[in-house]
């Protein structure tokens, strides 16, 4: 009973409180508006996935005729009859030369999410077998001094999902450590808030590609001596700079705007500075500050992938782009396999903070 | 000497603006129950503040045990009207943060003893680990008269403490920081707006005439025995005396306050003109 009880609670917490209709409904205890609300928060969302597979679907198929018709009537004009029926006879056949390149079908773009996990499987056991195969040697070489060769073979999709991951979490810890401290800062002194505003204000708008090129110039030159690829470096710090002005602006004004009873208990009980501040100001302003730090990662998820397209770090974004210079026939499935794995990512994270937020923060905060 | 003395005291909230307070004289005895009347939005939270020292007087000068008061301190404890408790500790953390900063020199087990006395005074031993939200309005106002209390100030200063608080929640509370004080005699000073909780508390009652320029009435004593029986209070003659008395006042007060309201403004002229063939 008790597990179940706080199973509840985590499902909730996550935001994933129909869970616990569905679980109703398997012991038997639902009653009639319980089962309305299973259907409205079950049902329908299954139902509107449903639709939107379809609609994808015939549309991907419309797309895809038009380009075939496109081929055919090419080939007729430019060849004539026979060259006509031959391409006509290729497509029907599914031979992968000629197939026509639009918008990929669901069906399409499962196949692509599969292959890229057979792709994983396969490359994951040539590391192993490549780790296996140079362990004596790395052994001796870590004996006398040298560095270990370290497998070079190109990246598997989760490889580069877990680097982009890295990534995001770098540039947000960044956000978070120069963000908050000062945005409590400028949140209790009038006079940092008036020398910090204009900065806010000019850097808040600047578009992820600026800020990446800023980074690189400047760590390119503090990493002149380095032989060592920089590109995560310069993109975690690009990702954390972008996203770290939501944080900055909450926090100061969460800091700001605490209430003045709260305030004046603190003067009536006679705090001091330092326990103002951690008992009274921080506990305070934490639900704002979250609301800040939920905003800083997805846009750090958001950005993400311009810029590791900028930095050829070898993340999703550069997976993205790869597959569309690519130009393979399932390059395009690849993108949308790319497109929802990151938007599900996104979710997960946007989770992940709602359920921190909730087990520190004294607001209970719901999902939307 | 008084042990609480108001001398000539004007606040002014804008430099140079209208008076909150004007001209406020009081002087309160040791062990004394002072009850101020007044209507809402007469200043009598301006004149807490005056008074614990989270405000300092435009003119005038106000004195705790002949010293004037700089900043808050320890030995005034305060109850606001809207209980001011932290919403994210719980009953205990709440007092408990009061006595530590009241007490720095003691032990842990020691403050966590002192919370427990106070706590289990005000009958919420069984709450001790709740927070705030998950409490009722009565005891939210319990936790923030043992916060206050558990600092042993010599003073204790009320805003309106019950005045949020259903007509039975009050009678219950009200009798509770009587028993308390009665106890141990520190000297109180409960602002209200029911002059019937003045009469039953206090030693004096001292009405406040509305704002702006707000000032101190005349003091009416209250002559009953203690422990007060509020319904033989009833019955009782002079009881009734002073309740007319002041209820008499109080209105004659909001009449004059009326009247002021009532002078009559001269209206423009707005007589429309006529369209009459016009159209």
């Amino acid at each position: 009973m008790k597990q179940s009880i706080t199973l509840g609670k985590v499902s909730k917490f996550m935001g994933l409180g129909f869970l616990s209709t569905l679980k109703n409904l398997f012991t038997g205890k639902l009653s009639k508006e319980d089962f309305r609300a299973f259907l409205r928060k079950t049902i329908v969302p299954i139902a509107s996935i449903l639709l939107f597979l379809g609609i994808w679907h015939m549309g991907a198929k419309a797309l895809y005729n038009v380009e075939a018709d496109f081929k055919i009537n090419k080939a007729l004009e430019e060849r004539g009859q026979a060259a006509a029926d031959e391409e006509a006879a290729c497509i029907a056949s599914g031979d992968s030369t000629c197939q026509p390149n639009s918008l990929p079908s669901p069906a399409q773009v499962w196949g692509s999410f599969k292959s890229l996990l057979r792709d994983h499987g396969i490359i994951s056991a040539d590391k192993a077998a490549f780790k296996e195969k140079t362990a004596a040697l790395n052994a001796k070489r870590v004996a006398k001094g040298e560095e270990p060769i370290v497998y070079t073979g190109r990246p598997s999709f989760v490889d580069q999902i877990i680097r982009s991951l890295k990534t995001v979490f770098a540039g947000f810890l960044l956000a978070l450590f120069i963000a908050v401290p000062l945005g409590i800062f400028i949140g209790l002194s009038p006079t940092l808030k008036a020398a910090f505003n204009w900065f806010i204000q000019i850097f808040k708008p600047v578009s992820p590609v600026v800020w990446y090129l800023l980074v690189f110039m400047i760590v390119k030159t503090l990493l002149i001596d380095s032989s060592e690829d920089s590109s995560f470096t310069i993109s975690f710090i690009s990702v954390g700079l972008c996203s770290m002005w939501a944080t900055l602006v909450n926090t100061a004004m969460g800091v700001s705007s605490v209430d003045k009873d709260y305030i004046n208990v603190a003067k009536v009980l006679k705090l001091g500075t330092f326990q103002k501040i951690f008992k009274v100001i921080l506990p305070s302003s934490l639900p704002l500050i979250f609301t800040g730090l939920k905003i800083t990662l997805s846009v750090a998820w958001m950005v993400l992938i311009a810029i590791e397209l900028l930095a050829q770090s070898p993340g999703l974004g550069l997976f993205v782009w790869e597959e569309f210079q690519n130009g393979a026939n399932d390059s395009n499935a690849k993108i949308i396999v790319a497109m929802f794995v990151i938007g599900i990512i996104g979710f997960l994270l946007d989770r992940l903070m709602l359920f921190i937020q909730n087990s520190v923060s004294f607001v209970k905060t719901d999902a939307i | 000497m008084a042990y609480l003395e108001l001398n000539n005291v004007h606040k002014t909230y804008i430099e140079g603006g209208e008076e909150v307070l004007s001209n406020i004289n009081l002087s309160i005895e040791e062990g004394e129950f002072v009850a101020i009347v007044g209507f809402t939005g007469s200043g009598k939270t301006t004149l807490v503040n005056l008074i614990n020292g989270l405000l300092e007087p435009t003119r005038g000068e106000v004195l705790f045990k002949g010293q004037p008061v700089v900043g808050t301190s320890h030995e005034r404890g305060v109850i606001f009207q809207n209980y001011s408790l932290l919403p994210w500790l719980t009953v205990e953390q709440n007092v408990l943060m009061a006595v530590k900063e009241a007490f720095p020199k003691k032990s842990k087990a020691e403050l966590k003893s002192i919370v427990a006395d106070y706590v289990d005074m005000v009958k919420l031993t069984p709450a001790i680990n709740k927070r705030p939200k998950e409490l009722s309005g009565g005891m939210r106002q319990r936790v923030a008269v043992a916060r206050a209390l558990a600092m042993k100030p010599e003073m204790i200063i009320m805003d309106e403490p019950l005045g949020a608080l259903d007509a039975l929640t009050r009678g219950d509370l009200q009798d509770e920081i009587l028993n308390i004080w009665g106890k141990d005699k520190r000297t109180a000073l409960l602002i209200t707006n029911d002059v019937d909780e003045g009469i039953y508390m206090a030693d004096r009652i001292i009405p406040l005439r509305p704002g702006p320029k707000a000032t101190l009435g005349p003091e009416f004593k209250i002559d009953l025995e203690r422990p007060r029986d509020k319904t033989e209070m009833n019955d009782n003659p002079s009881y009734k005396k002073t309740r007319n008395a002041i209820i008499e006042y109080l209105m004659d007060i909001g009449n004059e306050r009326k009247a002021e309201a009532l002078t009559p403004i001269e209206l423009p002229d707005l007589a429309p003109k006529s369209f009459v063939g016009q159209l």
